[in-house]
Formats: C-alpha cells, sequence, structure tokens
C-alpha cells in the first residue's frame, strides 16, 4: 500500500473536517451537551442533591385516629412529595400529570380496615387515581402506601381505643359464633392476650394503651452498589458519556459515507480513480481517517467526562483504549458501508439517521437495555453499539480488568470486518 | 468513412475499446492515436461516447474489449506506473471548496507519489502557468468559476504528465477565462505533451486541434485534420464548410438529448 496517497487522503480528510465548524461543534460538543444532561438523570441521588419525589395526592374522607396515622406515615416519607387537596382538585392535577397519584381514604376506612385486621370484617377499599403514563410510580407508591397502611392499622389495633374497643366487642361474640370450638379456644386466647397487653403499663411511664408499636417492617435494608469497589459511588455520567459519545461518531462517520457519496457527484472520485493508487489504499485511507475523527470524538468526551463530572476509568485504561479504538475502526467501516450502499446523498442521509437511531436505542446508548422485553435484549447482541456501550462501562463504573475488554474489542472489530467486507465489495468503483 | 492520418510516432493508442452499460453499447471499436505536443478534439453530440472513450482511458472504467497503449505498452490495472504519464482534467470541478488551492494540489499530487520540494515545485509550477500563484492560500469556494476551471486544469497536470485528457475544460467560463486556458495549452502543446479535448465549442478546435476525431453512436464516425473534414463536404461560392456544418453532415440534425 502507497504510504505517501494514504498519508494525504488521511491528512486532507482531517483538514475537511476540522475546516467545518458546524460538524466539529455536532462532533465534539453536543455529544458532551447531551451527555452532560442525561447523566444528571441517571445519575441517581448524589452527596449533594436529593431524589426526586414522587407527587401524590392523600384525600382523607374518614379523618380517623388509622387514616390520620397514615397520612402522616405519608408525609415523613422521603420518597414521596404529599398533597391534601380535594377530591375534584386530586383528580384534575393526576389528568393533569402533575400528581403521579392521588388517594382517596373513604369515610369509615379506618373502623372497617381494623375489624377486618382481625379477619372478622369486610375489607374496606382504599380508592388510587393514578396517571397511566407513570405506571412505575403507581408500582412504588402502591408498595409505599401497604407499609404506612399497615403500621398505621396494627398501631391503633395493638394499642389504641379503637383495638381496645373491637377486642371488647369480638370477645363475647366468639362463644355464640358457629366456629369450631378448637378455633374458638385459640381465638380467646389471643384475644385475652391482646386485652391483657392493653393494660400493661407501657414502657417509659406511658399509660397503658397509648404509646405502643404496632407492626412494623421486620427487617432493614443494607444497599450496596456493586461498582468497581466499595468506597466508589456509581457515576451516571460514565455511561451516558459513552452512550452519546458512540451514538455522534456513528453520526459523523455516516456523515463521512455521505461526504464520499457527494464527492462522487462532484467528480473528485474521477481525480482519485485516474491516480495510480490502490483500490485498497483508497478504502483504507477513509477508514483511517475516519477511525482518528472517531477516536478523537470518543476521547474528547470522555475527557470532558473526567475534568467535569470526575468520570474515572476504574477498569483496565489499556482496556479502555482497546475498546475505544475498536469503536472508532467499526464507526469509520460503517462510514464507508454507508457509501458504498448509498444511491445519493439524500436517499443514504435518510437511511442512516435511522439506521443509526436503531443502532443507539437498542444497543442501550439512550435507556439500559434491561427495560426492554427479554426477546429483545436477546436481539441486541447483534448490535455493534451494546458491545461498544457495555464495554466502556466495563471499563470505567465497573471497574472490570483488561479481561473485560477483550470479547468487546473481538466483536466490535469484527462488525468492523464485516462492514468494511461489505463496502468493498458493493463499492461503486467505476467512475462513466 | 474513418481515414486515419499518418502521424508522428503514437504516446498514446486507442485500439478497439468497447464498453457496453446493460443493453446500451456506449463505445464500439473506438480506435485513434494521439502522438507528442499533438491537440486531438474528440468531438460527437450527447451521448455519443466521448466521456466513457476518456473514462477508459484514464482508468475510471474498465473496457470489455480493446486496449489503451501508452508508448506501445498496455495500460494496467489501477496502480499501473503507467498511468502517472496521463493527467485528467474531468468536465465536474473535481476540487475541494473548503480548502485552499494550496491543500487542494498537495493532496492530489500526493495520490501520485508527489511529496517534498519536489511537491512544492510541481505545486508553484501548476499555479504559475495557470495564474493562480497569487490565490494559492485562498479557499476555493471564494474563487470565481473561471479560476475553478484553471486551478481544474492545474491539478490535472500537477504530476507532470505527458498525456493530458481534458473533458470539456471550458464549460462556464468566460471569454478572459477560456482564453487563458488556451494559452496554456498552447505552452503545453510545445512542451510536447499529448492533448485529447473533448468540446462541444466548434470554434475551440478549430482554433486548437491538429487533427480532429468525430464519435457518434459510439462509434468513431471520421478521423481528420480540419482541413481533411472540411474537404468532405461542399462549401457554397467555393469557400470552406465551417466545422459545425461538417459536424452536422456527419452526424445528421436530429436531437439527442
Amino acid at each position: 500500500m502507497a504510504l505517501i496517497p494514504l498519508l494525504a487522503m488521511v491528512r486532507k480528510d482531517l483538514q475537511l473536517f476540522l475546516s467545518d465548524r458546524r460538524s466539529v461543534i455536532v462532533s465534539f460538543v453536543v455529544p458532551i451537551a447531551i451527555a452532560s444532561f442525561f447523566g444528571s438523570i441517571f445519575s441517581g441521588p448524589g452527596s449533594n442533591s436529593e431524589p426526586a419525589r414522587i407527587a401524590i395526592a392523600i384525600i382523607d374522607q374518614d379523618a380517623s385516629a388509622i387514616s390520620r396515622s397514615i397520612v402522616a406515615g405519608a408525609r415523613a416519607d422521603k420518597s414521596l412529595k404529599l398533597a391534601m387537596p380535594t377530591e375534584a382538585e386530586a383528580r384534575d392535577e393526576v389528568r393533569r400529570g402533575k400528581t403521579a397519584v392521588a388517594v382517596i381514604i373513604p369515610k369509615g376506612f379506618g373502623e372497617a380496615a381494623g375489624n377486618a385486621f382481625f379477619g372478622n370484617g369486610e375489607k374496606p377499599q382504599l380508592s388510587l387515581l393514578h396517571d397511566p403514563s407513570r405506571g412505575i410510580e403507581l408500582a412504588m407508591v402502591r408498595g409505599i402506601l401497604t407499609q404506612h397502611v399497615m403500621e398505621a392499622v396494627s398501631r391503633e389495633m395493638f394499642g389504641g381505643e379503637q383495638g381496645r374497643r373491637a377486642v371488647e366487642q369480638t370477645l363475647p361474640g366468639i362463644a355464640s359464633s358457629s366456629m369450631p370450638a378448637a378455633e374458638k379456644r385459640a381465638l380467646m386466647e389471643m384475644l385475652n392476650s391482646v386485652q391483657k397487653f392493653y393494660n400493661q403499663p407501657a414502657a417509659g411511664g406511658a399509660q397503658a394503651g397509648t404509646g405502643r408499636r404496632g407492626l412494623t417492617m421486620p427487617y432493614n435494608v443494607r444497599e450496596e452498589a456493586m461498582t468497581a469497589g466499595s468506597n466508589i459511588a456509581y457515576n451516571g455520567y460514565s455511561h451516558s458519556f459513552a452512550g452519546m459519545a458512540i451514538q455522534f461518531l456513528l453520526f459523523a462517520m455516516a456523515n463521512a459515507g455521505i461526504e464520499m457519496l457527494i464527492e462522487r457527484q462532484r467528480g473528485l472520485w474521477k481525480r482519485l480513480r485516474s491516480a495510480p493508487v490502490s483500490r485498497l489504499t483508497l478504502l483504507a485511507g477513509k477508514a483511517a481517517s475516519g477511525a482518528i475523527i472517531s477516536l478523537m470524538i470518543l476521547l474528547v468526551a470522555f475527557a470532558f467526562a473526567m475534568i467535569v463530572f470526575r468520570v474515572r476509568i476504574q477498569g483496565s485504561i489499556l482496556g479502555f483504549l482497546g475498546i475505544s479504538i475498536a469503536c472508532a475502526v467499526m464507526a469509520s467501516t460503517f462510514g464507508l458501508l454507508v457509501a458504498a450502499l448509498g444511491n445519493s446523498p439524500a436517499t443514504a442521509r435518510g437511511v442512516t439517521t435511522l439506521a443509526v437511531l436503531m443502532m443507539v436505542m437498542l444497543g442501550g446508548a439512550w435507556v439500559p437495555t434491561f427495560i426492554f422485553p427479554a426477546w429483545l435484549q436477546q436481539l441486541t447482541v447483534i448490535v455493534p453499539v451494546r458491545w461498544a456501550v457495555d464495554g466502556l462501562d466495563a471499563m470505567t463504573w465497573r471497574g472490570i480488568g483488561l479481561s473485560g475488554a477483550l470479547i468487546p474489542v473481538a466483536v466490535l472489530l469484527g462488525f468492523a470486518a464485516a462492514f468494511a467486507s461489505v463496502a468493498a465489495s458493493r463499492f461503486r468503483w467505476e467512475e462513466g | 468513412m474513418v481515414l486515419p492520418i499518418d502521424v508522428p510516432p503514437e504516446m498514446l493508442d486507442i485500439k478497439h475499446l468497447r464498453k457496453s452499460f446493460g443493453s446500451l453499447v456506449a463505445v464500439d471499436d473506438v480506435s485513434f492515436t494521439l502522438a507528442p505536443g499533438q491537440l486531438v478534439g474528440l468531438l460527437g453530440p450527447n451521448g455519443a461516447g466521448k466521456t466513457t472513450t476518456v473514462s477508459m482511458i484514464a482508468g475510471l472504467v474498465t473496457p470489455e474489449q480493446g486496449e489503451v497503449l501508452i508508448d506501445g505498452a498496455r495500460l494496467g490495472g489501477d496502480t499501473d506506473p503507467k498511468k502517472r504519464r496521463i493527467g485528467l482534467v474531468p468536465q465536474d470541478l473535481a476540487l475541494y471548496d473548503e480548502l485552499s488551492a494550496r491543500s487542494n494540489l498537495r493532496f492530489f499530487g500526493a495520490l501520485y507519489g508527489l511529496a517534498g520540494s519536489a511537491l512544492d515545485k510541481a505545486i508553484a509550477a501548476a499555479l504559475e502557468l495557470v495564474g493562480l500563484a497569487d490565490r494559492r492560500n485562498d479557499r476555493v469556494a471564494t474563487y470565481s468559476g473561471g479560476m475553478k476551471r484553471r486551478l481544474n486544469l492545474a491539478a490535472g497536470l500537477l504530476h507532470d504528465p505527458d498525456i493530458l485528457l481534458l473533458d470539456e475544460p471550458t464549460v462556464g467560463v468566460d471569454p478572459q477565462s477560456r482564453n487563458a486556458i488556451f494559452d496554456n495549452l498552447e505552452v503545453l502543446k510545445s512542451r510536447d505533451k499529448a492533448l485529447l479535448y473533448t468540446t462541444h465549442y466548434m470554434e475551440e478546435v478549430e482554433r486548437l486541434a491538429d487533427r480532429i476525431v468525430v464519435m457518434d453512436h459510439g462509434k468513431v464516425i471520421a478521423d481528420d485534420t480540419l482541413d481533411g473534414l472540411q474537404s468532405r463536404v461542399a462549401a457554397p461560392a467555393g469557400g470552406h464548410a465551417t466545422l459545425e456544418t461538417v459536424f452536422l453532415t456527419l452526424t445528421g440534425r436530429s436531437l439527442r438529448d
């Protein structure tokens, strides 16, 4: 392969790329801006920021001790932002998307819930008005609400006036009930024990029956984020910069492929083909310049993330460089593919925009792949972006060593080889 | 009837070229020669096969049959060193508008293996010839149409080829720039370059060509000097027929596009 023409092609393409201020901005600044935005969303609560609370409303139509206790529990919950509007206001707020869920505690809820607690009454109904577009928040509110209702009802039933009254009313009726004798005996023993419990003086000198705790969560949770190390926090910017950088280097290389089609339209390929330069040199020159530009985009984006957002390569630096180079080569050969398969710049632009967007979405550059259906998650292994993002994640916040880079590098280079082969075989070499 | 004439030893010998695209035979058994210091005008209506012929000579299109000989040696594949002896000036303004004239020429020169001081000298000489030396560092986008045409010519002769293929090199330029290009071509002829010149402008061929090859429907239908062609057509009042009259007589008056 002739070195002088090859180097000349690389230098010329770099000159052209850098001379176009708009493409430089789009390639370097835009991915950094978007990655910063996505990173701030997906970073999770940092040391300086509180987690976003779910906006809920409670309409307490009962005003019982139990309902007031539920409201107090919800108000104290760090995951919830509580409002107490009227039902009409709550319905309007949910419809407008300003409140995720509105909980209606109907009149008589506390009494009925207390009775149902010992299994001898109809279960009352809690109404949840919810925004159908916020299913995840509905599920979270349902779980949190279960905890607060159980705590409030059990607290009242084991320590409150309603519980004492319920036991006093229930005990006489057991003897005349149709319950089997053994069950009657067991229930009476339990309720007598509860009554005895009510009549004991409370710890700390409180009056009997007051200040007691009901059922509580029988466990505490210790959460440990599995990152590069026990003292290393997850940095969401690592993922967002990987995803956005790859997205934009793919766009840059697709554009480079379209530029090749424009060069053909302008007759420039006649000059290239009339020179004593091999086809391999011509394609290699294009691939090399594309790979250099891609690598620059990726490294500049990560350099920014490291300086501004403290993203760190917790795994192997060599592995990170290997994946970056493999990404760059893959993207560059993707550009060659665009040039080989594109009929005209206009049609190629539309098709490649769609192709890049599909690749980055399926590859997890925008949202994590775990939210996809199982079959789609399986399918994403045929998308090079998936390997690029997973590989860069492995080398940054996951802190996996060089071994974690080997398969992504091999797969990305495999994609590059496939793209280059198709491009070389389908490239229109004749310039009539 | 084609009447080949004797010429000095051929630098370029085109033999029985044929090329078809699907069912369309674009070039069929085309043969002609080109000698050093000679300018051959290649004339023909649209679709006659001129550009395909030039493309085959330049190595852009592979002929199905026939061969291109340079000093008797067959021109081979993409990397044949003999391609260095050919310079192409395409009809399109094949230049990078975003780069300066010098950067354009640096790139095109490097494609022919030129580097360092040899490349710098070649760039200076080419720009001097076409009168763009003082604008060498300006972006091509800032050039007028005529200047771009002259730079297009400079890019084709940068590596000092012996044979220059000019495909309508004066399209869309003003008379001054056209005249300047003619002067450049006269200089190149005087340096013993062999020039193949395709155009639709009859007056250009009348002024420049030593020989004229007329093509139609993919075939060479005449290969003669201007006088030889004119003598084939009777002119009123005993004078010479114009080349346009000769051309229309040979190719007919039906529209081709």
